[in-house]
This record gives structure tokens, sequence and C-alpha cells, in this order.
């Protein structure tokens, strides 16, 4: 992607301002890398409209997004913060009616990732049938197996994000990415229009010429912009790096409850950036 | 992949599902176990200590007991390829059909009480032949005649394809086994305490049992043993605050602090 003479990297602000309102954003589960610095800068910024794509759950990130009115549509197989129980500000949208939903299944989202990466229309997947999801889904459909007439699968439409944006462990300054074994991130990458991340740390070399390294690299040629964000999955964990802040989360949970205890969260955790 | 469960009662009881756990996983080639399962994480470490390592055990969230690195779709095309034999399940709701609601109460989308979603229930029950419904909290307002919301449902029309299925509810309270064939559960056994009335009492479905139920047995001391012991170690990687609140296992300062919340 076109990056310009600067190369991919850029400010975390920078970063925020290239996520669109309107559009529509894929995110990774808690486990796998969540840009949550570039989250605050996103409601800092006060975007507005966007459809959230969870890949295929998300937690504290899908809750704040939710609590600051940045969201129209949620498409997930589940919201939770874990073991710190339901996501509150997510529980309420749903239940007042604030938030269009899309219920889905993990294995759903996975295929529409992986459609748009193959860049067909849908992908068919067993099981499903009976299911209320599937009743509830009208971009869901069931089709016959074309070598096997009336035996019915579910077709899933391809899901191409405008944008995934995601935290990984490191990154070089061409704009590869060392993400590990986690691998629903590249699929992410593969199937949006364009990928944001952020980088917990920055590799003066190229991590694509060591082969120790290059097979769990996300290559730079699907990453528009990258910037370098220091603990930037904070208060989640960065799986090998650092474990989830339970005291936040545990704060979170409770500020989170009711309108002005999440208010108030956003004003200290969140709001100074704008000033800033 | 359930509804968030409550935490076990007590250690005793805690041993006690995770042994009745391990029973229903013996012969199982691959377990797995999905997030924020630790009675179920814990019941399948013991059952491939059972096993003499026969067993393969994968523990989502786990880093030393899961081998997967191809991403988080790696469980579900694993299962399809019919590479995993026993995983649980749970639920907000569960009925006497063996349906699923992980999504909410009431009317959809604006329900009364809202789950946290469906996660990969409505794939995994279909492609996994040994499938255990475990949810700790045994009430009508858990089992009820019929759930709200079906996640996944507990059979299908004939010409749906289906390998996999419920075999067994566990609870806090009881055991049932679920025949297929008939879409109902049956009461194999009631844990110590417990009565046939009480459970029919505490249950929102009907479901079959004789007069007399035998109680759950209690664990042999052996295997008190390795769950107090070296399974307990094992799960602690991964659920380290349940690992010290019930066995005593693991525990450092950090994590006194964070179960002084829990």
């Amino acid at each position: 992607m076109a990056t310009g003479d600067s190369g991919p990297m850029i400010d975390l602000d920078a970063l925020a301002a290239r996520i669109e309102d309107g559009c529509r954003l894929a995110i990774p589960p808690d486990y796998s890398g969540v840009a949550m610095a570039a989250t605050r800068a996103l409601i800092a910024r006060r975007a507005r409209n966007l459809d959230l794509i969870c890949c295929p759950t998300s937690g504290l990130q899908a809750d704040l997004l939710i609590g600051a009115d940045c969201l129209r549509m949620i498409e997930t197989a589940a919201v939770s913060l874990g073991e710190f129980g339901p996501a509150p500000r997510f529980v309420k949208a749903v239940r007042d009616g604030a938030i269009a939903i899309r219920d889905a299944t993990c294995p759903a989202i996975h295929a529409g990732l992986q459609a748009a990466e193959k860049g067909v229309p849908f992908l068919p997947l067993r099981g499903i049938i009976g299911s209320d999801l599937l009743a509830h889904r009208d971009d869901w459909r069931l089709i016959d197996n074309p070598y096997e007439p009336g035996d019915k699968l579910v077709a899933v439409p391809a899901i191409a994000p405008d944008v995934a944006l995601f935290h990984a462990p490191l990154g070089d300054r061409h704009g590869n990415l060392w993400i590990g074994r986690r691998r629903e991130l590249v699929v992410m990458a593969h199937a949006a229009k364009a990928t944001l991340a952020t980088v917990e740390a920055v590799f003066d070399g190229d991590l694509l010429a060591d082969e120790r390294w290059a097979a769990g690299v996300l290559p730079a040629l699907y990453v528009t912009a990258v910037a370098h964000a220091p603990r930037g999955a904070w208060p989640l964990a960065l799986s090998g790096q650092y474990a989830a802040d339970a005291d936040h989360l545990d704060a979170y949970r409770r500020a989170a409850r009711d309108d002005d205890g999440f208010a108030r969260y956003l004003a200290r955790h969140v709001a100074p950036r704008v000033a800033a | 992949m359930s509804a968030r469960s409550l935490p076990a009662a007590s250690s005793e009881r805690a041993v006690l599902l995770i042994d009745v756990l391990a029973r229903l996983l013996a012969g199982a080639g691959h377990v797995a176990v999905g997030a924020l399962s630790p009675i179920p994480g814990t019941a399948a470490l013991l059952a491939r200590a059972l096993s003499g390592g026969a067993m393969r055990v994968t523990v989502l969230g786990s880093s030393r007991h899961n081998a997967f690195t191809d991403g988080g779709r790696e469980l579900f095309d694993c299962a399809a390829q019919g590479r995993i034999d026993a995983f649980f399940l749970g639920g907000g709701q569960i009925d006497g059909g063996a349906n699923l609601n992980l999504v909410g109460t009431g009317s959809y989308p604006r329900v009364a009480t809202r789950f946290p979603g469906s996660f990969g229930s409505a794939y995994l029950y279909f492609m996994i032949p040994r499938v255990i419904l475990f949810r700790e909290e045994h009430s009508p307002r858990v089992l009820v005649p019929k759930v709200d919301f079906i996640s996944a449902p507990g059979a299908s029309e004939a010409g749906v394809w289906r390998r996999g299925g419920p075999v067994a509810l566990v609870t806090g309270r009881a055991v049932f086994a679920f025949d297929r064939a008939r879409r109902r559960f049956r009461l194999t056994s009631v844990h110590p305490g417990e009565t046939v009335a009480g459970i029919v009492a505490a249950t929102g479905f009907d479901f079959d049992h004789a007069e007399t139920v035998p109680e759950t047995p209690a664990p042999a001391p052996e295997i008190a043993a390795l769950i107090n012991g070296p399974v307990g170690r094992e799960i602690a990687e991964t659920y380290p605050g349940f690992a010290r609140r019930l066995f005593g296992i693991g525990a450092t300062a950090e994590e006194n602090k964070s179960e002084a919340r829990a």
C-alpha cells in the first residue's frame, strides 16, 4: 500500500484519524493483541457510526466503544469481560435497543473473513441449522450442496472490513509486523481494505530477513500504517509480554455499571488525550 | 464458551464435579475446553493424567496445554475435521431438549437479560461427538422448559448433517444423561445432600427418573490427591485464581491480590 516517503510509521492520533466515521472496523478477540491505546484515541476524537466486527468476540474494547457512542452496529459471537463478568455497556445498549446487533457464531465470522481473503462472495458452513441465529440473520442463507442436492449448508457472506485494527508485539520500520501464532490477525488483515496497527516495540531491521521470524510475520504488503504504542494493549494482556491489569478491569466493571460511573471512567482514562 | 459460571461453592464440591466430568471424558482421544471453564479444564487435565498420557487435551487460554498455531479458526476447523472427540458447553438457559441459550431471556433482540453471546456453540454442538453440558447453577431460571433463544439446538431433524451433540448434563446438584433418540434427559445421580424430589423442584423441564437414584460417588482419595496436587498445579497456569482458591495452589502475592477482589 502507498504509504508515502515517511514509511508506514505515524503517530497514534494520526492512526485514529484514519478510522473514518461510518466505516466497518474489524477488531481481534481479547487474547490476540487489542489496540487499546488506539481505541482510546479513537474515542477521544469522537468517532461515530462505526460498524464493529468482532473477530469473533470482544470485551473491554467493544464495551468502551459502545459506551462512548462510537458504534452504530456490532457483529459478534460474544461480548464479555471474561472473568470480570458481563460487559455492562454492551448489555445496556442491547437491552435499550441503542445499538443494532448481529449475533453470530465464531466460525461464521472466521469463514466470512476467509471468504473475503479468497475474494469469493461466501463460504458454506456445517452446523448452525436449527439455531435462532440463522432465523435472525437475513444475510445467512440455506443453500444446497451442489454436489449432493438435498444436503443443506449455511452460506455466510464475505466480511471485508474497511479497516482492521490491532496491537502487535513487534514491527519494523518497513511495516512488517511480527504476530507469532496469532494468525487470526493475518486473516483480518487479508480481508480488510486497510490495516492499522500499533506495535509494542519497533525492530530496527527487516523482520522478513530472518527465516525464524518470517513465518510469524504479517508482511507490509497488507499493512497500511503503524504507530508505536508501548503498553498499547493495556489494560488488556499482550500474550508473552504482559498480563491483563486485573485491578483496572475490576474497577472498570464496577464503574461501568451506571452512566455516571462510565462517564467518570472516560473522563479519567480517555478524555485527557483530547487536551494532550 | 458459556455464560459466566458461578464459582464452586466449596473445594469439596469442585473436586466432586471435576471427578464426575473426568469420568465422562474417559476414552476420548482429544478433549478441548473453551474459554472461562476452570472446572471442565481441570477435569480434562485429570482425565489426561488418568489416561497415562494417551489423551490429548487442548485448553483454550493456556500456553502450555494448547498446541494450536493457526489462529482463532483452528479450533473450529480441527473439530470439523473430526479431530476433537469431547467438549464442554453451557448456557444461560438449558432446556429439556438440550437446547442452549447463550444470547438472552425474553424477546430478541431487545432481551430482558443479555448473556455474552453464542460463541462457537452453534457449530461445535454439531461437530464434536461427545458434548458435555456443564452449568453449576441448578435452578428453574437456568434449567427451563423451553429456552427463549436457541443458540445451539440439542437435536436436529433427519437430513441435517450432524456428527455431534449432548451426552450429559452436569450441574452443582446432579448428573443427567441425554437420550438423543428420545430427546430427553434422564437423572443418573444426585450429589451428596440432594434428593430426587429436590432435583425435580429445582429443574424447570421434565426429565426421566427412577424413584430412587444413586448418589454421585465421592471421588476416590487418590483422585482427590491428584486434583489437589499435580493436576491442580497444571490448571493453575491458565486459572491461577481458581487453583489458589480451591486447591491452595500456585499462590503468589499478585494472585492473592486479584483473589481478594474476586
